[in-house]
């Protein structure tokens, strides 16, 4: 068990390094931030003075050696457009982004687990079909197309909620409304799936056979065990909140993260967008971590099976 | 059970019985599907006959002209957009494009992670173990926003954009693909054609391949719907296939500023794009289905 955690903290790590010199290298080497952020007309002296000032004159691996020890000392390095912190500004805006994510997730949870549970106890039926096309509509429905659509219907056409904004808790209402289908489509599928799987299995026979009710043989004996692989997609879906909202955030101008980061990454302002990417692949490798652990716990099989394939 | 691949599925046996199946007594709901992809098919290409218009023809005198069901005439008859263009005709060309980026992509994806999964089954050892940790990468990364962040700093042009749509899903393929040439490799036909001296390349690409290919194509039925969202996202941001040329997500970004004046310039775009994506996936779906019912 030791050495299965420390494997996947090494692979975590070297993910996060990879992410840190890719974010790094490919902005430095993309464009002149000083050209980016004053303009094509600056005079030459304060160009020099921008490059200066923010260390971009230095060789790139100097360069990078003193970004990384920062990073490592907590420093994100400052936004060049307003000189702030880039933490500060990412930090300011998680909560925000998290404010229609979360909910969204919940709703997508609210809605997928039980038709999932419920179409795969009647596989086959007109409900199960209804349901599927519901879910693959609903993970295939382009996010911008959704929330367009939301659009026209309630602010176009009904005046009843805005289009966009975020002063209070009625702009929210569209963008969770707009993410939390693809969520609840994904789940649906995947929740069926397991308990189609689980219920095939021969302890669901056994247990039929000497009488058990249906009732608590799904209760009890099908949906622990097909709540294990859903494990992993409510992994994905968690890592998801801070960074799977960057199509909707724009659609209602919403100011979270994925809006700071199509922002920032349109004016090249580094410090910010780095911080972005860290962010967002810390909570994907937090998330995938738990989920491999939480696996471990939930099913002692996997702990074997993994401690011995790797 | 012996051809057991990565999604558990014993492809080999199934696929002829699933091709019956689906041609002859498909479903309704699956032959529309079929229908509406082949007919979006043929749209593409035979978009230059089909187009009754330049795609990118401005006549400013007929600027935001309703389509026909909504009191516009036959001349244009899903009406025009800001600058006279005619919706139909881009509506057409965009189809063409967003459908040939998102086959490009998915192949050079499959391409990709195919190679992948061989080297790192053929060498194993420290190259399989760093292209594994490459795997945890992509995987562990919203695709979108890693092609949002290299967008900005690529040049706009086509070819570039399918090489970084490539990039989406490769982990996948070179998952499966590793795990099935591990499996081949151990088995009777791999070890045989490598006694009797055949390259390596010739065995991945003459013997191992053919055995993986079905389960390669499902893959590709799944990833290229998601290739479709991420490239019309990408271009709804703005940040995809560029002006004067124009796809689905790029024709809804610029729609969407007239959704009060003009909707039918986001809604026709919106229900091809959205009717696309369904097709695909919900016969993906249906097929899975079919081949888990077929090998149980």
């Amino acid at each position: 068990m030791t050495s299965f955690v420390l494997i996947r903290l090494l692979r975590a790590s070297a993910t996060l390094a990879i992410v840190l010199a890719v974010a790094f290298f490919v902005l430095r080497l993309s464009g002149d931030a000083a050209l980016e952020t004053l303009s094509i007309d600056a005079p030459s002296e304060a160009l020099s003075a921008f490059r200066a000032h923010w260390g971009l004159d230095e060789p790139l691996s100097s360069q990078f050696i003193s970004y990384v020890r920062s990073v490592l000392t907590g420093d994100f390095g400052r936004s060049m457009r307003d000189g702030r912190p880039a933490a500060e500004l990412v930090a300011e805006c998680v909560p925000i982004t998290l404010a229609i994510t979360f909910p969204a997730l919940l709703l997508g949870v609210a809605l997928g687990a039980p038709a999932g549970v419920y179409a795969a106890l009647r596989p086959g039926t007109g409900f199960d079909r209804c349901v599927m096309l519901a879910a693959v509509a609903g993970f295939s429905t382009p996010s911008f197309v959704l929330g367009l659509v939301l659009v026209w219907i309630f602010s176009v056409s009904f005046g009843w909620l805005p289009s966009g904004g975020a002063t209070n808790w009625r702009h929210a209402v569209l963008p969770i409304l707009t993410l939390a289908p693809s969520g609840a489509g994904t789940l649906a599928r995947f929740i069926r799936n397991a308990m189609l799987d689980v219920l095939s299995q021969e302890y669901i026979r056994t247990a039929t056979a000497k009488g058990v009710p249906w009732r608590r043989i799904v209760l009890r004996h099908a949906l622990p065990n097909a709540a294990i692989p859903t494990v992993t997609v409510m992994g994905f879906m968690i890592g998801q909140l801070i960074a799977g909202s960057v199509v909707v955030e724009s659609v209602f101008s919403w100011p979270g993260v994925g809006r700071l980061l199509a922002v920032s990454v349109a004016s090249r302002d580094f410090a910010v967008v780095q911080c972005v990417l860290l962010l967002v692949t810390l909570t994907m490798i937090t998330a995938n971590m738990s989920v491999d652990l939480l696996y471990a716990i939930l099913d002692p099989r996997m702990r074997r099976e993994r401690a011995t394939a790797r | 059970m012996n051809q057991m691949n990565a999604l558990g599925l014993d492809l080999r046996a199934a696929a002829p019985e699933i091709a019956r199946r689906l041609a002859w007594s498909a479903p309704l709901s699956v032959r529309i599907c079929l229908v509406w992809l082949a007919a979006m098919a043929i749209v593409a290409a035979f978009a230059d006959g089909i187009m009754p218009y330049d795609y990118a023809a401005v006549n400013l005198r007929e600027r935001l002209l309703p389509p026909l069901a909504f009191g516009g005439d036959l001349a244009h008859i899903l009406g025009t957009d800001e600058l006279g263009r005619d919706e139909l005709s881009r509506i057409v060309f965009s189809i063409r494009v967003s459908l040939f980026i998102a086959t490009g992509s998915t192949l050079v994806s499959a391409c990709i992670g195919t190679t992948a999964g061989f080297v790192a089954a053929h060498f194993r050892g420290r190259i399989e173990q760093a292209l594994l940790a490459l795997v945890d990468f992509q995987a562990s990364m919203p695709f979108l926003i890693l092609a949002l962040a290299a967008r900005a700093f690529l040049d706009d042009s086509l070819p570039v954009f399918i090489a970084l749509l490539g990039l989406h899903g490769w982990e996948r393929y070179a998952r499966i693909i590793r795990g099935l040439t591990i499996g081949a490799a151990g088995r009777g036909y791999a070890a045989a054609v490598r006694q009797l001296g055949a390259h390596p390349l010739r065995v991945y690409g003459l013997h191992i391949l053919p055995n993986v290919a079905s389960t390669l194509i499902i893959a590709m039925s799944i990833a290229f719907p998601e290739v479709i969202l991420v490239e019309s996202s990408l271009s709804f941001l703005g940040l995809g296939v560029q002006p004067p040329a124009a796809s689905l997500g790029s024709l809804i970004g610029f729609g969407r500023d007239y959704l009060v004046r003009a909707p039918w310039l986001v809604a026709a775009p919106a229900i091809t794009i959205s009717l696309l994506t369904l097709s695909v996936s919900y016969l993906g779906d249906r097929l899975r289905d079919h081949i888990d019912g077929a090998s149980r």
